[in-house]
């Protein structure tokens, strides 16, 4: 064990940081530094440029285009993402679906999908939740019923990210009667989004934004050939799925950097001369989160660590979800803290790219509260906090 | 000690209650909260033709008592609707501070039009660059024989974008007092709050302003004012926390995973008990502290207790129900993310809840 980098980690740290500095577009960084929202085209014209650098697909094996780094490779690379501003790898293709396809997927499959989500010609998103299957997700009703060469697919499928910029959504779907555990009888298949009778409608969150979707299916029919692996063993391909989704999702590199936000602007402002950042009461709850994190940390290097030595990441992976998400929470509760009375504001138009009116309160407070409200979600999503205490007491404890 | 309440304030109780069940259903309140207005002109006059507005002023104001007690009643039923009409804002806040710091003409006109509901008010005290302290501010009043004027520039003022009359904290002579400024005089940022209600940014260049009873009372007056308007939100979030608890222990019982009402689920249910333990705390200590305002006995410690115990509360309330109700919790169609939203708002304004924890334990 070292806790140091090597010679060779420092060199690929200078440069990650070059490269995020000279090819990581300005007005993208800015829009994510400021909390400004963002648009599709700004996702896809980053991950083109990852694409082109060939760092867009950090967690592939090497043959399909990936990185080939090791963990703390990956681990540089995250951190110098987040410090530049760099949008998140929209993470549906890259870093949900490609695994499947790769692991399970045929070779006609793995040509045909890999290179257009290596190279983000093509938008995924994940049809996986339903109106009345979410922490429950095996309990799904959506069918998919054989037809000569096509399944007929038809329900509802919920939360869906980013569903309306979608070309493709990967979806689990009953195709034969569900048993007493309701896992045996679900495939995955893939389904574009331009097929006849399928709608896509908005959910709005709490802070108003169009994120989510309602997917619906009427009738949808779909090539067998584009169901991944075996009929009926979708629950097995999904499952590894989600632990994949999970090792990505302690977000540490943004936390540390959110925190890093958090302490400079506490320390602008003051009550009676006294700094934010002064007050021994702030300043003990920024401590404690700064020191879970850094634990967080550690623990998904280990995680990382254990994943590059070639095993899966193993159900030790809800720790990373289950902490990654609380500790971005309590950070956006500290933002609320510190924008103080700009809290109160809710005015989303200011964090749009082309603002042109009087701007109120300092730089990102009135996004404080709308963050907060939205953030929620993080401990309900990917498999909801509970649903991961459940796999630690039954998968590690043993219970 | 009593803890009953009269049969007047049963009454008036059941009265708020009533208006909320039948006129205050969340498609109504949508309605209004996305109105050009933002609150509605008929349920404002409707509160005047019913007496609510005059519940927070005492008898020689022309009220119906003022005690904190009446008006924690009021808040509480107001926060079981969350409704967006400017109570606070207008008797609370502004007619709070006229009532402590106008001479006999001004209360008798000021007070006059809060209670009829024929203007709206907003107390307009915070500042850009302070976040909770009322006497840290930079708006200076100059006086020029017996007219005054203002220039300065205050933040958040709740109900400021549909306000025709501001209260407005400035220093005169190195002491803080209050002046009443036409809105004409004003300049305003308007926009919408996080929990469905509306504020501005007001501005104010040499505008020209009466001042409010005597020079130098302003701070005492601001400070006797916020601590009822503390109060007052308190119990509001009170009514809010209850409504959330509700919601969330009803769609427990008829969510199903797992083959189950997740009802079912002990992880759940003694989270919902611990729920149900902070709303009562909440409700108990703003009890305490409605009942010290009204006594006059250590009113900063109790109002200090009270905003940080059910800041406290309101957080985990507010964040169990979304948690427990799932995806749908954090979707704006639902009605209790707003109960969510204007719980948090409550936690934020006046001062946080460790704000509070460090007042408590410097009061005397």
């Amino acid at each position: 064990m070292d806790i140091d980098f090597s010679p060779e980690e420092l060199a690929f740290q200078l440069e990650a940081r070059e490269f995020l500095k000279t090819k990581l577009p300005a007005n993208i960084a800015n829009k994510v530094k400021k909390g400004l929202h963002m648009v599709k085209d700004d996702f896809v014209t980053w991950q083109k440029i990852l694409a082109e650098k060939g760092w867009a697909a950090v967690n592939w094996p090497v043959e399909h285009g990936g990185t080939g780094w090791t963990s703390t490779e990956k681990y540089i690379w995250s951190d110098e993402c987040a410090a530049a501003g760099a949008p998140d790898v929209v993470s549906f293709g890259m870093k949900m679906v490609a695994p499947v396809i790769y692991s399970y997927g045929n070779e006609e499959q793995k040509q045909r999908f890999l290179p257009d989500i290596l190279n983000s010609n093509v938008w995924w998103c994940q049809g996986y939740s339903e109106p009345n299957a979410g922490s429950d997700l095996a309990s799904l009703k959506t069918t998919a019923v054989q037809d000569g060469d096509d399944y007929i697919i038809n329900g509802t499928k919920t939360w869906t990210t980013m569903g309306h910029f979608a070309d493709w959504v990967f979806c689990l779907v009953r195709t034969g009667a569900a048993d007493a555990k309701n896992q045996s009888s679900i495939s995955f298949v893939l389904v574009d989004m331009k097929t006849p009778g399928i709608t896509v409608s908005p959910i709005y969150l709490l802070d108003e934004q169009r994120e989510v979707n309602e997917v619906h299916f009427d009738n949808v029919r779909v090539p067998i050939a584009n169901r991944i692996g075996e009929e009926n063993k979708g629950w097995t391909y999904a499952k590894v799925l989600l632990t994949h989704e999970r090792t990505g999702i302690a977000r540490v590199s943004w936390s540390k950097q959110a925190l890093l936000s958090v302490k400079a602007k506490a320390s602008q402002v003051s009550e009676s001369g006294e700094s934010l950042m002064d007050n021994a009461i702030f300043a003990n709850k920024v401590a404690e989160l700064e020191i879970d994190l850094l634990a967080l940390e550690y623990t998904e290097l280990r995680t990382l660590a254990a994943v590059s030595t070639g095993k899966a990441p193993g159900p030790e992976s809800s720790i990373l979800k289950i902490k990654g998400s609380e500790i971005a929470q309590m950070i956006d509760e500290l933002k609320m803290e510190v924008a103080a009375n700009y809290s109160l504001p809710f005015i989303p138009e200011q964090f749009s790219e082309d603002f042109d009116g009087t701007y109120i309160g300092p730089e990102g407070a009135a996004n404080t509260a709308p963050l907060y409200f939205n953030h929620r979600k993080t401990t309900i999503y990917g498999g909801s906090n509970e649903v991961q205490k459940n796999i630690i007491c039954k998968a590690v404890l043993g219970l | 000690m009593n803890f009953s309440h009269s049969e007047e304030q049963q009454m008036l109780r059941d009265s708020i209650a009533k208006f909320v069940q039948n006129d205050y259903d969340f498609d109504s309140r949508c309605s209004i909260v996305a109105s050009e207005q933002g609150f509605s002109a008929e349920h404002w006059a409707l509160f005047a033709e019913l007496g609510w507005l005059m519940v927070p002023f005492t008898e020689a104001d022309g009220g119906l008592g003022g005690s904190a007690v009446d008006l924690t009643l009021v808040m509480e039923e107001l926060g079981r609707g969350i409704v967006v009409e400017p109570y606070l804002a207008n008797t609370v806040l502004a007619g709070g501070a006229i009532s402590l710091a106008g001479d006999a003409a001004q209360k008798e006109t000021l007070l006059g039009e809060i209670m009829a509901g024929s203007h709206q008010f907003a107390l307009a005290y915070a500042e850009p660059n302070n976040r909770y302290s009322l006497d840290d501010i930079k708006t200076q009043a100059k006086q020029a024989g017996q007219q005054y004027t203002l220039t300065g520039t205050k933040a958040v003022v709740i109900n400021g974008q549909a306000a025709d009359k501001f209260i407005v904290s400035a220093k005169l002579n190195d002491g803080v007092s209050l002046f009443l400024v036409e809105s004409e005089a004003a300049v305003k940022s308007s926009y919408r709050t996080i929990d469905g209600a509306r504020a501005a940014d007001v501005s104010f260049t040499d505008a020209p302003a009466q001042l409010l009873g005597a020079e130098g009372q302003g701070l005492q007056a601001l400070q006797q004012t916020i601590n009822r308007a503390i109060i007052a939100v308190c119990a509001e979030a009170v009514g809010a926390m209850s409504v959330a608890l509700e919601k969330t222990v009803e769609y427990s019982k008829t969510r199903v995973q797992f083959g189950v009402p997740i009802s079912k689920f002990q992880a759940l249910q003694h989270r919902m008990a611990d729920m149900f333990v902070e709303q009562q705390q909440a409700k108990s200590i703003v009890m305490m502290a409605a009942m010290a305002c009204d006594s006059g006995q250590g009113v900063a410690k109790a109002v200090a207790a009270a905003k940080s115990r059910v800041g406290k509360a309101a957080r985990l309330i507010g964040q169990e129900a979304v948690q427990i109700h799932g995806g749908i919790g954090v979707t704006d169609e639902l009605d209790l993310g707003h109960y969510f939203k204007r719980l948090t708002a409550i936690e934020l304004m006046f001062g946080g809840t460790d704000y509070h924890t460090q007042k408590f334990a410097s009061a005397s």
